[in-house]
Order: C-alpha cells, then sequence, then structure tokens
C-alpha cells in the first residue's frame, strides 16, 4: 500500500516538474511555474519519508536544518553573484549524487549486478568532477582564482589520459564490481578531471561551462535514477540535463565556437599579439557632451556587458533611463547571448534595477533597429560589438554573431581606458569616425551623464 | 519482457525530448531563472540521499547520507528561493508612459 502511494507521488512530483518548466517559458506564468517545482518537490520528499527502509529520521531532519541555514543566505546575494552562486550549487548538487553513488557502491558492492554498476560507475564519475569542476568554475567567478586561463603543454594530453583511465576504472568495476582500488581510483582521478578541465578556460567561457556543468549535475542525478531505480530521478535528472544542454549550445552558437574549443581551445592567449601594433586615433567625449547628444536623439539603445556589472552601474543606468524617458527619449537596452558571465545575465541584473523587462530586447530583434538609432551606448561590453566577427577573417572572433552597434548614428563607448578586452582582441568599433569614447569607470560616467540630464536642460 | 534497465532508458529518452521542447520555449529573458529552478529540479538527489541517510546501513552510508541531504536541501531552499526573488524582479513598464 505504501508503496503505490509513494509511486503516485513521484508521478505526481515528475508531472509538477514538467508544468514548472513549462510555465516557466515566459515572465507572466513563470512564478506560478516555480511554485509548482516547489510542489513537486514537496511530493518527491514527502513520498520518499514514507518508504519502509528508512528507520531512523533523526540525520535527515538534521540534514534538512543544515541545508536550510545555508541555502537562505545563498539565495538572498545580490544579482551581480548570481553566476557564482550557481556555481556553488551545482556543486552542492554533483556532491550529493556522488556521495550516494559511493555509499550505494559500498553498501553492495560485490554482489552489485553489472547494469547498475554502469550506471552507478557513470554517477560517481560524473558527480565527482561536476563537484571539483563547479567549485573551480565558482573560484573563477569569484575571482579567488585568476580567471585568465592557465594553459600548459601537453594539457590536453594530460587531460584526456585521466578521463580514460577513469573510464577504464569504470570498466573494471562493471567486470569485477569487487574491485575496490578501482573505485577510489575512479572517484580520485573524477576529481582531479574536474579541476583540470576548468583550469585552461577563461571568464568570457563561464557562460557555456556554467550550462554544461548544468547538464552534468542532472546526468549524474538520472544516473543515480539507474541505479536506484527510481524513475522520477530519472526524469528530473533528464529535464536538467537537456536544460543544460539547449544553454549550452545555445552560447556556443552565441560565440560561434564548438564545445571541444570552449573546452580544450583556451580562448585568448594565442591571438594577443596580432593587432597591437599600428596606432589609431579615437575620438573622446566628456559625459557632459555625451548626455547633449542623447538628449536630442529619439532612440538610444543601451548595450550592456560584463563590464556593468563589475562597475555595479545597473543602478545608475537606471536612473539614465528614467530620466531619458521622461525627456521623451526611447530607451531599449541590446542583450546579448553571451553578455555577462552566465546565460540571461544582463535580464536579471537589469530586472533587479527596476528597469522594465519590456525594454530588454534580444539580439536578432534589436539588430534591425540599430540603424533607426540615434546613440548605442556600449556600457563594459566588448567583444559582442566588435565589427571585426562580421568581416575580418584573421580575427579570433570572426564568424561570432554580434550586435550592429556600429550602424547607430552615434556610437558611445564606456571605457576606462584602451586597453583590449577579455580576449585580447582589439575592437576596431573604438575607431570608427561615428565612435565617441567616454573615459572613466562606467559606474562613475553614467552618473555623470544622468546628473547632466537631470541639470538645467532636463528641468520640469 | 523489457528489465528495469530498458524501462528506465523509455522513460530517459522520453524525458530528455520532453525537456528539450519545454525549455527550447524558455524565454532568454529567463534564462538565469531558468538555471536556477533546474538546479533546484535536480536537488531531487535529495530522494537517494534521504534513503541512504535513513536507512541505518553503515556508519559510512549514514555519514555520506547525511551529507548528501544537506548538500541536497541547500539546493532545494536556495535554488527555489532565489529563482522567485529573481521573477519577482521582472516588472513591465508602466502603462501610458510617464512623460
Amino acid at each position: 500500500m505504501t508503496e503505490h502511494l509513494i509511486q503516485l507521488a513521484y508521478i505526481g512530483s515528475a508531472a509538477c516538474f514538467v508544468l514548472a518548466l513549462k510555465w516557466l517559458s515566459a515572465v507572466p506564468t513563470a512564478r506560478r511555474g516555480v511554485l509548482t517545482g516547489v510542489a513537486g518537490m514537496a511530493l518527491a520528499v514527502g513520498g520518499t519519508l514514507l518508504a519502509p527502509e528508512i528507520v531512523s529520521y533523526t540525520w535527515i531532519a538534521v540534514a534538512f536544518v543544515i541545508g536550510t541555514v545555508i541555502g537562505v543566505p545563498m539565495a538572498m546575494m545580490p544579482m551581480t553573484a548570481v553566476p557564482q552562486r550557481t556555481a556553488l550549487s551545482h556543486a552542492f548538487g554533483a556532491l550529493a549524487a556522488a556521495l550516494v553513488g559511493t555509499a550505494e557502491y559500498f553498501h553492495r558492492a560485490p554482489g552489485i549486478d553489472r547494469v547498475t554498476m554502469g550506471a552507478l560507475g557513470l554517477e560517481v564519475l560524473l558527480g565527482f568532477l561536476t563537484f571539483t569542476a563547479s567549485l573551480m568554475a565558482f573560484g573563477k567567478l569569484q575571482e579567488i582564482l585568476p580567471t585568465r586561463p592557465i594553459v600548459f603543454r601537453g594539457q590536453n594530453v594530460f587531460n584526456l589520459t585521466v578521463l580514460v583511465v577513469a573510464i577504464g576504472c569504470a570498466v573494471t568495476l562493471v567486470v569485477r564490481p569487487g574491485t575496490t582500488w578501482a573505485f577510489f581510483v575512479l572517484g580520485g582521478l573524477a576529481l582531479l578531471f574536474g579541476v583540470s578541465l576548468i583550469v585552461p578556460i577563461g571568464g568570457a567561457d563561464m557562460p557555456t561551462v556554467i550550462s554544461l556543468l548544468n547538464s552534468y549535475a542532472g546526468l549524474s542525478a538520472a544516473a543515480m535514477g539507474f541505479v536506484l531505480d527510481n524513475k522520477l530521478l530519472i526524469i528530473a535528472g533528464a529535464l536538467d540535463g537537456s536544460s543544460g544542454l539547449i544553454l549550452s549550445i545555445i552560447m556556443c552558437r552565441a560565440m560561434n565556437r564548438s564545445f571541444t574549443n570552449v573546452l580544450f581551445g583556451a580562448f585568448g592567449q594565442v591571438q594577443a599579439s596580432a593587432a597591437a601594433a599600428e596606432q589609431r586615433t579615437v575620438r573622446s567625449a566628456t559625459p557632459e557632451e555625451a548626455a547633449q547628444i542623447m538628449q536630442a536623439g529619439s532612440l538610444v539603445i543601451v548595450v550592456p556587458g560584463y563590464g556593468m556589472a563589475v562597475a555595479q552601474a545597473q543602478h545608475k543606468v537606471r536612473e539614465l533611463y528614467d530620466l531619458l524617458s521622461k525627456q521623451g527619449v526611447e530607451v531599449k537596452f541590446a542583450i546579448h547571448p553571451v553578455a555577462g558571465r552566465m546565460p540571461g545575465h544582463m535580464n536579471v541584473l537589469l530586472a533587479e534595477a527596476d528597469i522594465p523587462y519590456d525594454r530588454l530586447v534580444e539580439m536578432d530583434e534589436i539588430n534591425g533597429e540599430f540603424p533607426q538609432a540615434d546613440v548605442a551606448l556600449v556600457i563594459g561590453a566588448n567583444d559582442v560589438t566588435n565589427p571585426a566577427a562580421r568581416h575580418d577573417k584573421a580575427s579570433p572572433i570572426y564568424g561570432m554573431p554580434i550586435l550592429d552597434v556600429d550602424k547607430a548614428r552615434t556610437v558611445m563607448v564606456i571605457k576606462r581606458s584602451m586597453n583590449p578586452g577579455f580576449a585580447g582582441i582589439d575592437n576596431e568599433l573604438y575607431y570608427g569616425d561615428r565612435t565617441l569614447m567616454v573615459f572613466g569607470d562606467a559606474k562613475a560616467v553614467v552618473a555623470a551623464i544622468a546628473k547632466e540630464l537631470s541639470g538645467p536642460s532636463g528641468l520640469h | 519482457m523489457t528489465s528495469a534497465l530498458e524501462v528506465g532508458l523509455y522513460v530517459f529518452i522520453l524525458a530528455t525530448f520532453l525537456g528539450i521542447e519545454v525549455i527550447r520555449r524558455v524565454s532568454p529573458l529567463l534564462h538565469t531563472p531558468l538555471m536556477s529552478l533546474t538546479n533546484a529540479i535536480s536537488a531531487i538527489a535529495v530522494v537517494g540521499s534521504i534513503l541512504v541517510a535513513g536507512s541505518e546501513q553503515s556508519t559510512l552510508s549514514t555519514v555520506l547520507g547525511t551529507i548528501a541531504v544537506a548538500a541536497s536541501s541547500i539546493n532545494i531552499v536556495g535554488g527555489y528561493l532565489i529563482t522567485y526573488r529573481m521573477l519577482r524582479m521582472f516588472k513591465k513598464s508602466a502603462k501610458g508612459s510617464r512623460s
């Protein structure tokens, strides 16, 4: 009887998860989606607690309390810290899967059948490698670790060897489940592989990497479902896995790169030397001049990038948005899919700053509007605006879809100095004859422009 | 006769295709909340963690299980809360512009 009740709860839970993701597709229904997800999780946990195998609830209760105490503050972080937080929670999810796999192995070891052992090997491999990889990603995003890619000779060979040996151990375990040493080696190598996989990856590739880790965490949960013969785990894991996969594909496309290139390419190392040589002139403008030009226009398109997040300029950008809107200037925001450090990062930042979400426009939609724009204001974005991606076959970012900022009547770029951006690629946009550079810290410059706008001429 | 593995694979394949279809429709505007929500959903590992933590097979499995329950409940609590918080921030512009 209880068994049927548990299965019923699990079926309900699986349905809730699917509906939750379906309702998340658009803003008006999204909150309902989250609540449905909560209901699904409640059903899953409630059903599991009924299981007759459970003889003691003490440690479960203790663990729930610990989880809540850590989980609540982790949910209260500012939106600038969301990429780090996400990486960290991928680490926790993967750790849970890996530890459950380990416990299952030692509980059932010699008598475990081959199919289960195969799934268990996969669960532990994915779990441990995602755990350390996510911690590394967290370290890089939090800037505890250097964000530049770290490369050494023979890196790819080294990584591949580690992975192959780890898989070899998993195969050994499938053939002889009793070989405990192979299990330890598998776990150890998976942990090592997670670290060595992320070491050569730079900050700008983090959106892809985080999506990929999201996918792995889901797949290890699905593998756990095969070990425990639990369909709910398989379904939830598969949903998570496919979500991560889709996001990684979108991110890769937005950079015109392949998975292998992101994981093994160590972007921004080799190419740095190319453009440095020639000196070209740039035109610069003061915030006051910038304000006057914007005021005179009718459409301003703001192009935010990671630099805006670093400078914490989003609230000042919102002031600018308010002032311009009040003076009858239409303001839109052009969002490149890989702007920021995780998919959708710019959207949550700007939403947090109270900018209405219908002002945030995706790349494909906004690109047609740049020719009509009086001003394109680039704040902390670089490579996603570089026209070289369209025509310069020698450029490392050639072929990457970009925001057609250079087609606006006036382009304003807020930038601290002329130093090239993350990837070390010079941006020819800065030398264009319609481009005005406004030098300074993004937050300070936007604040100065806003102050000018609210001054005498903007008075009412 | 279909084995548990085969049934499992059917479920996995169908859920993956369903996932791809549903998630493809998610607006890029909401990609960050999508990731934090799927992160909370993948904390479904809590099911296995609870079974391991509560069944008193050995000290080892109780310890590992307890850590696993703690780790997944961080994601459950934190994941749903932050997703909800994010979504509350998404507001439409006020009707009838404020000029």
